[in-house]
């Protein structure tokens, strides 16, 4: 009931030494200096090297960029993929967490264990086996394929929200709900989804994040397709218009960044640790 | 439910236990018990922590079904039946206030699953906030209430919907002495007005005889005793319950045998036994053995002596302070002695 | 008389007499998802890794055998094993090395305002984009990026030059150095290894630092009897991130550093290139045996309860 109560309030904390600031700052800094180099990029007129300082400025990339079809189909089969993960990724994390929450039973420990793996193992062993399944499977790629790996390691995700979201309302809410009157549905209508609503849209929020600019396990589901990630890494090797890849990079920075923000703002007043782990 | 022909006749049976087990594997937490429970009455489940009293509250409100027996509410078998299709609300522990919802909508959440229209149901709710005298909190939400301010709005919650039986789980546990107190007062004025069954599960024993018509005893899933609380605190059936409900000397074995004359355990109440100097005439319905003072305990309104008995065993004396009266030392020989009436022959 | 009997009510009552079959509905979806697709999968990986590959046909020869896992053994491939391992290990090292004293920041002395400013910091790159940020070290470290003109403009050309020129480290710039993957790698991970340290952390209740200051330990002591050894579940957990995320990758060892291979290349380019699957599934046992080892050993040391 009294979830506020670990909360630090006035606990009176200590003044650091100025070698440990140095040091956290650094770290801090180290962590999120290297963006806005990507920025800065984005705006050289060099576009063959990555001549420091940049020789001249310009904002011509924006629009070369935003003329380049292959740019805008490589964009729109990401959104697609994501969007899709997401939903699967909501549904079934969603229905995890509360089964994980509401029952024990035997086995818990091993279905925990599964949901994790897929962030576990390394993306590399996700991809090389799901592309070993198809080609085993002989299943030809297609949108779907990619859905397959993403959805999978987003389950996690969603599941984690959810569940340190339940973990921390009590348990007597289900049953005063009841109690009162309310049926199972009615329950999870007026008591359920508005104190676990926001959870799940974070975790949602994250999912897409996630799925949005994967590329590891990617590669190995996508066949000739080309989701954003994947047309940027073939951007990389080319000479030419680099700056393009600049742009691209700040554009998922924004797609990324709008809802992860909004997840973290979604969770910030109930605590939730937004997924330990991607 | 046809709550109201039920409660026309006053000493019907609101609840009954019919031979009720609920077990989790090898854990009997309720074990074969069986009592009534009367409409109208004020009944309080007593028992330390795993006795088996929350999971009988449990079974009446419906959160747990029968491992075998059955519980009847008002006549009717409530195998199967939800929570929600009980003529029976909760008070629970924590309160479960549902955090997303305003102090009001807490409140009118039972009627507005069954529809009630939002105008009406919200005047019903404000007529029961002031009757748990929290008037004016209806926009607040429970984070921003003090415990004894949602432990009244868990209350007025509960009781919206009329219920023949209000069920409550420890609603006191969670706050202060004084106020504890005081909510008990209140919560025995409320239920003589609403005239409804309580039925409060407690592990204070305090609570339970201040408050109670009557009080079930329970332990390891059974159920030790059921009386009226002077009854229950004068004469314990068993041991545990001697020793659970007040303080009590419990004399054993040789010890025992010594004091009664008899075999089995007896026992005795500290504030019934008078300390005299060694060799002082007794009254002659009174039983009397000697002692010497080992630990003196002075507590304000009393005074705690224990005292090693010659026979064997120790006994604890609690002696008022009034004035005057005889003040052994420590190491000092006694005389104890008590009214014959008070030693309690106890089974089990 | 009758509680409301709608079909919902009747439906609820029949499913809260049956809690076996509401289990059931809710664990089966996500159980079938991650069964089917993602166990059966990696068992489709292991059962590949004992196929292999006609030499003159290229097709895939389904017939149970140890041919992959005796080319495994090849000298090349252990070289790439052992560069792998070496890098992970590194990468685990120096994240533990910059992690601590920024997650012991957070965790000890930051708070209101800056402790969300903090937080927010380690874990938006956490969340951010994969690509984007490795690709960001490839703009920095270039020959003619950010940090090669700095050593220049200080002065301190010929210093670089030298380090760059040491055995192992070989390479004409930063971006085609094993320091550059490195700086990648740890710049990449660096958060996995903060958050579990700071969780870990932020469980030491206050008043066990008081006991041992009070017991009369200098804060240096305390900090070396008390705080490290209660960090060490977090430490562990984090660097099951870093080491396992390192073994395993293959964007960043491809976009930065010499082009000797890691282990994620090598089956990134048997799966593809070569199309060899079943040498593909057999490399991918490796990180898969090197990470069971790692997860027993991390354990042990309690890394469990701080995930």
């Amino acid at each position: 009931m009294r979830s506020k109560a670990a909360t630090s309030t006035d606990r009176s904390k200590g003044e650091a030494g100025w070698g440990l600031k140095a040091a956290a700052w650094f770290g801090v800094l180290f962590l999120n200096l290297p963006i806005l180099f990507i920025v800065l990029y984005g705006f050289t007129t060099d576009d063959a090297s990555y001549t420091f300082p940049p020789p001249g400025l310009t904002t011509e990339w924006f629009a070369v960029t935003w003329n380049r079809a292959d740019f805008w189909a490589a964009f729109w089969l990401s959104v697609q993929v994501a969007f899709v993960s997401m939903l699967i990724a909501i549904v079934l994390g969603t229905c995890a967490a509360a089964a994980m929450y509401r029952f024990k039973f035997f086995g818990k420990e091993s279905v925990t264990l599964l949901i994790l793996l897929p962030i576990a193992l390394p993306g590399i062993v996700t991809g090389i086996s799901l592309r070993s399944a198809f080609a085993l499977g002989e299943i030809p790629f297609s949108y779907l394929t990619i859905v397959l790996g993403h959805a999978t390691f987003c389950i996690v995700v969603v599941y984690n929200n959810a569940i340190a979201r339940l973990r921390r309302s009590s348990p007597a809410l289900l049953e005063a709900s009841m109690d009162l009157g309310a049926n199972t549905f009615q329950t999870f209508r007026h008591v359920v989804l508005p104190n676990l609503a926001t959870a799940i849209l974070a975790g949602g929020m994250l999912a897409f994040a996630l799925s949005f600019d994967e590329i590891i396990v990617t590669t190995f589901t996508a066949g000739q397709q080309e989701t954003l990630p994947i047309w940027m890494f073939g951007e990389l090797a080319r000479p030419r218009q680099r700056p393009v890849t600049n742009v691209a990079a700040i554009f998922v920075m924004i797609i990324t960044f709008v809802p992860i923000l909004l997840a973290y703002y979604l969770t910030r007043d109930t605590d939730d640790v937004a997924g330990s782990g991607k | 439910m046809s709550k109201g022909d039920a409660a026309a006749t006053p000493q019907s049976t609101a609840v009954s236990f019919r031979d009720v087990s609920r077990h989790y594997g090898s854990v009997k937490a309720v074990d074969r018990v069986s009592f009534d429970i009367l409409d109208g009455e004020f009944f309080a489940m007593l028992g330390p922590s795993g006795s088996g009293k929350t999971t009988s509250l449990r079974l009446i409100a419906g959160f747990e079904q029968p491992t075998s027996g059955s519980v009847i509410i008002h006549g009717k078998d409530m195998n199967g039946v939800p929570p929600y299709d009980r003529d029976v609300n909760t008070v629970f522990q924590d309160y479960a206030l549902f955090p997303h919802m305003n102090v009001v909508d807490n409140v009118a959440y039972g009627l507005m699953i069954r529809k009630v229209p939002a105008a009406e149901r919200r005047r019903q709710a404000e007529e029961m906030l002031e009757m748990v005298a929290l008037g004016g909190f209806g926009q607040r939400k429970p984070s921003q209430l003090s415990g004894g301010q949602r432990q009244r709005v868990a209350l007025a919650r509960a009781l919206i919907n009329h219920p023949s039986v209000l069920l409550l789980d420890e609603p006191l546990g969670a706050l202060d002495l004084k106020l504890r107190e005081q909510m008990q007062v209140e919560l025995k004025a409320i239920q003589r007005r609403v005239g409804i069954t309580f039925i409060y599960v407690t592990h204070d024993q305090g609570e339970a005889l201040s408050m109670s018509d009557r009080v079930a005893v329970f332990n390891q899933g059974h159920i030790e005793q059921m009386a009226r609380p002077h009854e229950l605190y004068e004469n314990p059936a068993t041991a545990f319950v001697a020793g659970f409900v007040g303080v009590s000397n419990l004399l054993q074995g040789a010890a025992a045998r010594a004091i009664s004359g008899q075999d089995g355990a007896c026992s005795i109440r500290p504030e019934k036994i008078y300390l005299a100097t060694p060799g002082s005439a007794v009254p002659a319905n009174a039983m009397s053995v000697a002692g010497r003072v080992t630990t003196i305990l002075y507590l304000g309104a009393n005074t705690r002596y224990d005292v090693a008995l010659e026979s064997g065993g120790e006994v604890t004396v609690a002696v008022q302070n009034r004035e005057s009266h005889f003040e052994p030392a420590e190491g000092e020989q006694v005389l104890l002695w008590w009214e014959a009436r008070h030693l309690m022959r106890l089974a089990g | 008389m009758t509680p409301s009997s709608s079909l919902s009510n009747r439906l609820s009552t029949y499913l809260f007499n049956r809690p076996n079959l509401v289990l059931c509905l809710l664990l089966l979806p996500p159980l079938l998802w991650l069964g089917v697709i993602y166990l059966g999968s990696l068992f489709s990986l292991l059962v590949q890794s004992f196929f292999s590959i006609d030499d003159f046909t290229g097709k895939v020869v389904y017939d149970l055998s140890l041919n992959s896992y005796a080319r495994l053994f090849s000298a090349t491939n252990l070289a790439i094993i052992f560069r792998t391992v070496m890098m992970a290990s590194a990468v685990t090292v120096i994240c533990g090395i910059i992690a601590f004293p920024l997650a012991y920041y957070i965790a000890r002395f930051a708070s209101g305002r800056t402790k969300a400013l903090f937080y927010v910091a380690v874990m938006l790159p956490l969340w951010s984009n994969y690509l984007v940020r490795v690709y960001s070290w490839k703009l920095i470290l270039a020959k003619e990026g950010a940090i090669h003109w700095m050593f220049n403009a200080l002065g301190l050309g010929p210093l670089l030059e030298w380090i760059l020129s040491l055995p192992v480290v070989e390479g004409s710039s930063l971006s085609t150095s094993y320091i550059g993957t490195a700086l990648t790698f740890i710049y990449i991970w660096l958060p996995f290894m903060v958050l579990p340290i700071q969780a870990a952390l932020e469980r030491v209740p206050r008043s066990l630092l008081e006991a041992s200051s009070d017991l009369g330990a200098r804060p240096g002591e305390t900090f070396r009897k008390v705080i490290f050894p209660l960090a060490i579940p977090g430490i562990a957990a984090g660097s099951i991130f870093t080491f396992s995320l390192t073994l395993g990758d293959y964007i960043i060892p491809q976009l930065i550093g010499s082009s000797r291979p890691f282990i994620g290349q090598a089956v990134y380019q048997f799966q593809g290139t070569a199309g060899d699957i079943p040498m593909a599934a057999a490399f991918a046992m490796v990180p898969i045996v090197i990470m069971a080892v790692y997860l027993t050993i991390a354990k042990r040391l309690g890394a469990f309860d701080a995930l």
